[in-house]
């Protein structure tokens, strides 16, 4: 039981500190300490199995003036690889901090840099946020890779403070008919579901789509949302000579070994070695626990500084704590209660076991911290103390096995000038318009109205979303399938946030720079539709191997539109997390830069469904439409053709929409609205008439006519800046009017009602028509 | 009124049955896995979650819990006429009532294999209880389905005599979401004091955050009985 440990070493600290018993001569005589590295400088070290290049090696040569022990060139390795150090994206990320204004500042409460940011919301309240990626792990483990996935978002949430409140999984998968899609989704499905639903939070939104360049490789991003007051705010640091270091939370084993550095910097290639033992295994009851743990440690005041324990495990939670504090730390390694007895120093190091945290704690706060987390039957362990030496120092059974400044762990890995460059082959790509593909006739257009509600990406999500709990904690005010997740933060006045997360692939594929801006658009406009005022952004940056110049340029281009779009939009980049290396062999993914924009509602109550329940409202088109079918689901859903440009950008545009819609939701003008976006107005109208199962009649001439577009491109065209709404029959003159005042044009569509989805003059489709095939793509390929 | 509701680790839905008590007009009360003291309750909710993480039958370790062996007590054997602790056990805290031995039956993986969400359609079946007598006879009702273990099993002979007695509380409409015998969604006791409920009603006690059917607050009424039947009892 889990006291015994905590008295060891809680009541007998000192005597705990020389700790020379336990190894045996041959034992010691192995193990690879300090003094042995100065002694035999010249031994072979296996740092290109653990991912370093040479150069890197010689660097830390050079930063030590000796070889690394074992236990330094574990901690080295790991802290330097891609996903932890950020190497080859740090040059680029840079822009997300230099193009913020003081200005959009003005609600960040903590910014890039900490564990997640944190935006003031008002009222006293504050919400943190961050999507990551656990693309790699899934792809090997689907079920565990996405599982701890959700798992490890979440602790980054509880290390600000904050009580998780909900998350989203944003996920891509190559083809749906693929019979290895067959394998990879339902694993992760029942993966984020089986964990998130054991944590007690309600998933309320993300996206699911699917295209071939995900075969070898699937998506999995997991956003993550808390709340917290202003006071609660907890930071990862070690500050305070003599405080003291305790890991606490799930026991540490061989999982997850070499998983930062050899998984998620590494290229999967095929016929490879298995690389299955180095995904972790999540236990949702044991982070549930931990949770509530942690919230009645930060009621207690009890901790000092905290971290969680993700990627690169002990390695990034010593040297970063230390390094953001006042620079020291002793800590025994030998104390860390394992579940494996047999593991290395250097193992346990690296392991990335979940479920673990690690807190700095004052000296007389121990038994007050030792009494929460046996009320919960978590162990916790004093590791060691913070120090003012600047050093970093690890010791096994008393023997020095690590001895090295903390920052140069943690913050001064390698930083790489990758080379780009735009390859040639986007000429290509751009040069190959759709303006060649066949049109449909007239009489073809309702068809392809029905056909297009059940392609894969457009069709129903409910096979996945009915696996996940949205209900639990009962302030879901939005979930799945509406435009953005709501939900209420505060109980007493309605405050609350409205959460999208949105990426089109095929744009980004199409030209990445406006790519991330239309990711971003579209996050944002799904915010201010569902009544949000749009706040903040985070970011899961999903693309190839760095060292393709192609790829770094497509990865330099996206960080430069999203910077200039958020510095356009005035919301900052909070935090969020790069993911390279996402290919099969030399061929990459398209470049998926995910996008999450977070916005706040004075009182939740007022938010706009994405559907309409009533007949009677008056349908109107804001926005408007030109023949933008580049990368479009019509082309291709249709002609499986990928080229030309895609649509074009207008920041200042959706931030009217936005801002008039958020403006309609609070005075109550607005019964339903939904933004246009893949399958164009026609795949809004079907999903807007099946949400509630009320139909509509509309007339395409008005707005043909005005914009000079057909039927068909009006239909099926994905012009931004767009959204279909319904208006209450008695606001409609005040909406349009708020309409043209903020200059968003507006054009009157028609009517809801009925139990068809008519066009004049052109088609009427049952709705029960268009549930069938909208509903019936997922399970029958998911159910086999 | 004093209605408990028990935290067990890894209980999830204890909050939102607080509130709900709370929002039924009655006085929450937070109780705790490892305490005996049932703090002067006149009734108890077994709430929603993964009591110990459930990695063993569900329910199976939070019987032995000491605050169950309390509630085990008081609410008397199954058969017992005269009525004892009113104890509502909602998902996970119908498991429990089913390891407890308080009711009859277990609860078993979904037939689909899979965990399911949904808004569910039910009739309400027995109203002589302390959970549903605020209901109409026959009421039909939409509140929240949410499991991974939720199909309730007997023999055949318990089943009979369950509907014989009129101890079926609850059973789905529309569709069988996860496989139960006989559509049953909840039992009571013969009291009618003690009743297991699979679906979700604290997450129907509020407009806005419930189902999308009826307001969403079809389930209010669960402790808006509880509330009237204490009183009157």
């Amino acid at each position: 039981m889990t006291s015994d440990s905590v008295n060891t070493y809680g009541e007998d600290f000192d005597a705990s500190l020389d700790q020379t018993v336990g190894l045996t001569p041959a034992q010691r005589e192995a193990l690879d300490t300090v003094d042995k590295a100065h002694r035999t400088p010249d031994v072979e070290q296996p740092w290109a199995a653990l991912g370093m290049k040479a150069d890197e090696y010689e660097a830390v040569r050079k930063i030590l003036d000796r070889r690394p022990t074992g236990s330094e060139l574990a901690m080295y390795s790991v802290m330097w690889s891609e996903h932890c150090s950020y190497k080859s994206s740090k040059v680029h990320l840079r822009q997300f901090g230099d193009k913020t204004t003081p200005e959009m500042r003005e609600h960040l409460l903590v910014g890039i840099g900490e564990n997640a940011g944190v935006v003031d919301i008002g009222q006293g309240w504050a919400v943190t946020f961050k999507v990551e990626s656990h693309n790699h792990p899934s792809y090997v483990e689907p079920y565990q890779g996405a599982a701890t996935g959700v798992g490890g978002i979440v602790r980054d949430i509880i290390s600000m403070g904050a009580r998780p409140v909900a998350v989203m999984d944003p996920l891509r998968f190559g083809a749906l008919d693929h019979p290895d899609t067959q394998r990879v989704l339902p694993g992760i499905v029942a993966g984020i579901g089986g964990y998130g639903n054991c944590l007690g939070l309600p998933n309320i939104g993300g996206e699911v789509s699917f295209d071939p360049c995900y075969q070898g490789n699937p998506l999995v991003n997991a956003l993550a949302v808390g709340t917290l007051r202003h006071e609660d705010i907890h930071l990862a640091n070690a500050r305070g000579n003599g405080n003291l270091v305790i890991l606490f939370g799930a026991r540490t084993g061989g999982d997850g070994i070499g998983g930062a550095s050899i998984l998620a910097s590494d290229t999967f290639t095929e016929g490879g070695p298995t690389k299955r033992p180095a995904v972790q295994v999540g236990d949702p009851f044991a982070e549930k626990v931990l949770i509530e743990c942690c919230l009645d440690l930060f009621r207690a005041d009890v901790v000092q500084g905290i971290q969680d324990l993700g990627a690169a495990g002990l390695s990034c939670a010593f040297s970063e704590l230390a390094s953001n504090g006042d620079g020291g730390m002793l800590v025994h390694l030998d104390r860390a209660p394992l579940r494996d007895s047999t593991l290395a120093p250097e193992e346990i190091l690296m392991s990335e076991s979940q479920e673990r945290m690690m807190a700095v704690v004052r000296p007389e706060d121990l038994p007050g911290f030792i009494a929460i987390t046996s009320r919960w039957d978590v162990e916790a362990t004093v590791m060691g103390e913070v120090t003012e030496t600047g050093r970093l120092v690890v010791l096994w059974h008393g023997e020095t096995i690590v001895d090295v400044p903390p920052r140069s762990v943690a913050h001064d890995g390698p930083v790489y000038e990758r080379p780009y460059a735009r390859p040639d082959w986007m000429d290509v790509r751009q040069a190959n318009t759709p303006d060649h593909l066949h049109r449909p006739s007239e009489d073809e257009l309702g068809e392809l109205v029905v056909k297009m509600a059940g392609t894969p990406n457009l069709s129903s999500r409910a096979w996945v979303t009915a696996q996940y709990d949205r209900y639990v904690q009962g302030n879901t005010a939005q979930a799945m399938p509406d435009d953005a997740g709501v939900l209420r933060v505060d109980e007493e006045s309605g405050l609350g946030v409205a959460i999208a997360t949105d990426c089109n692939q095929r744009f980004a594929a199409l030209d990445p720079y406006t790519g991330a801006q239309l990711a971003l658009a579209e996050a944002y406009r799904n915010v201010g539709v569902a009544g949000g005022r749009p706040l903040a952004v985070t970011d899961c940056l999903n693309f190839g191997s760095p060292e393709d110049p192609a790829v770094m340029w497509q990865f330099a281009e996206a960080v430069r539109g999203l910077a200039d779009g958020c510095q356009q939009l005035g919301i900052p980049v909070t935090g969020g997390n790069v993911s390279l290396y996402n290919q099969t062999g030399s061929t990459a993914i398209h470049p998926t830069p995910v996008v999450g924009v977070l916005g706040i509602l004075q009182d939740v109550a007022k938010r706009t469904s994405s559907g309409w329940r009533e007949a009677g409202a008056q349908l109107f088109l804001l926005g408007t439409t030109k023949a933008e079918f580049g990368g479009s689901e019509w082309a291709w859903s249709q002609h499986e053709h990928l080229g030309g440009l895609p649509p074009a950008v207008d920041l200042e545009a959706e931030r009217a929409l936005a801002s008039v819609m958020a403006s309609a939701a609070d005075n109550g003008l607005v019964v339903a609205a939904h933004d246009l976006s893949d399958g164009g107005l026609a795949q809004a109208l079907v999903e807007a008439s099946l949400r509630f199962g009320v139909g509509a009649s509309v007339s395409l001439e008005a707005a043909g006519e005005r914009d000079g577009v057909d039927a068909f491109t009006l239909l099926f065209s994905e012009s931004t800046a767009r959204a279909v709404v319904a208006v209450k029959p008695e606001a409609v003159e005040q909406f349009t009017e708020a309409c043209r005042t903020s200059q968003v044009p507006v054009v009157e569509l028609g009517s809801t009602g009925g139990d068809a989805l008519t066009v004049s003059g052109r088609f009427s489709l049952s709705l029960a028509e268009l549930r069938a095939s909208h509903e019936a793509t997922l399970p029958e390929a998911l159910n086999a | 009124m004093r209605i408990g509701v028990v935290t067990f680790p890894g209980s999830l839905d204890d909050r939102d049955a607080l509130r709900a008590v709370k929002i039924a007009g009655g006085t929450p009360v937070p109780l705790w896995h490892g305490d005996s003291d049932l703090k002067r309750v006149d009734a108890v909710v077994l709430p929603g979650g993964f009591s110990y993480g459930d990695y063993l039958r569900c329910g199976a370790i939070a019987r032995f819990a000491p605050v169950m062996n309390e509630i085990t007590k008081l609410a008397g054997p199954p058969d017992q006429v005269a009525p004892g602790l009113p104890v509502l056990g909602i998902c996970n805290g119908f498991q429990v009532l089913c390891e407890s031995h308080l009711l009859p039956g277990a609860l078993v993986r979904n037939e689909k294999q899979q965990f399911v969400c949904r808004d569910q359609k039910l009739r309400i079946e027995r109203t002589s209880t302390t959970w549903t007598n605020g209901y109409a006879d026959g009421a039909e009702i939409v509140i929240p389905l949410k499991n991974g273990e939720g199909g309730f099993i007997a023999d055949e002979p318990t089943l009979d005599f369950l509907e014989g007695e009129g101890r079926v509380v609850a059973r789905y409409l529309e569709v069988n979401p996860n496989g139960s015998y006989r559509d049953i969604a909840g039992v009571s006791n013969a009291s009618g004091t003690v009743v297991g409920l699979m679906p979700h009603p604290e997450h129907a006690t509020e407009a806005g955050y419930g189902p999308e059917a009826n307001d969403g607050t079809d389930g209010l009424a669960f402790f808006t009985s509880a509330l009237q039947g204490v009183l009157s009892a």
